[in-house]
């Protein structure tokens, strides 16, 4: 059953959860298998965590998070208007990260590209970051 | 709190929560630390057995842990792994950081 949603909330490390808890049950119509669901929400996670951490500092801003399902591809944007990637393609590389004080592995979106099929990500500088993620899920009977 | 902590002779043991996130690694983090320099605590154990979710903020946690463990002669254990603990594990590269023990 194709199906979308938008929800808005608050930047801040408790909604990591929230963003994880509505994503699986947005997803349950398409019968995803558990596996499937834990490579999701796995995504979702860090993408939230990065709006959460890189784009606010921890300093109070709203995440959008967008999903849609059309014919089983669940596509998911995670978008932030805060302080924006000056260089995506270093932010990509794994273990590479900006807040080592912070104990941030880099693996943030490296998980992203191993949990889900396409991953792209836009950015301005002082204006924001969009993540935009698909992944086919399976026809389980 | 979710996860609880154990001590005994020089070693803590922390029953990490169901949800290991960002979130979470952050109040694990204080607290694990605080007890790790109170008690001089040389081996450090986290028990993975009630764990059905990791992401990268909980690799954070164990290598920070490792590395500051590290420092004073001590060493982290994870154990009870579930296979997609074992999986975040294997893509991070945290078995060359951290000695995993099946119980």
């Amino acid at each position: 059953m194709d199906n979308k949603m938008k929800v808005t909330f608050d930047g801040i490390s408790e909604n990591e959860r929230l963003a994880r808890m509505m994503v699986a049950a947005f997803m349950v119509g398409a019968n995803p298998t558990v596996e499937e669901l834990t490579d999701v929400k796995t995504a979702v996670s860090e993408a939230v965590t990065n709006a959460v951490i890189h784009g606010y500092e921890n300093a109070p801003g709203e995440v959008t998070m967008s999903l849609a399902m059309e014919e089983n591809l669940l596509t998911v944007v995670v978008e932030d208007f805060g302080k924006g990637i000056e260089d995506i393609h270093k932010a990509r590389e794994p273990f590479f990260t900006t807040r080592p004080e912070l104990e941030r592995s880099g693996l943030g979106f490296a998980f992203m590209d191993t949990f889900m099929d396409e991953v792209e990500v836009s950015s301005v500088p002082g204006q924001g970051t969009t993540v935009t993620m698909k992944k086919k899920i399976k026809e389980t009977s | 709190m979710e996860y609880k902590f154990e001590i005994k002779e020089g070693m803590l043991k922390v029953s990490v929560p169901k949800e290991l996130d960002h979130h979470v690694s952050n109040q694990l983090r204080e607290e694990a630390d605080l007890l790790i320099d109170a008690y001089h605590v040389k081996k450090l154990v986290f028990d993975f057995a009630d764990t059905e979710f990791m992401d990268s903020s909980g690799i954070g946690v164990l290598i920070g842990r490792s590395r500051n463990m590290g420092f004073e002669g001590g060493k982290v254990i994870a154990t009870n792994l579930s296979p997609r603990v074992k999986q975040i594990f294997r893509l991070s590269g945290l078995y060359q950081m951290i000695s995993v023990e099946e119980e």
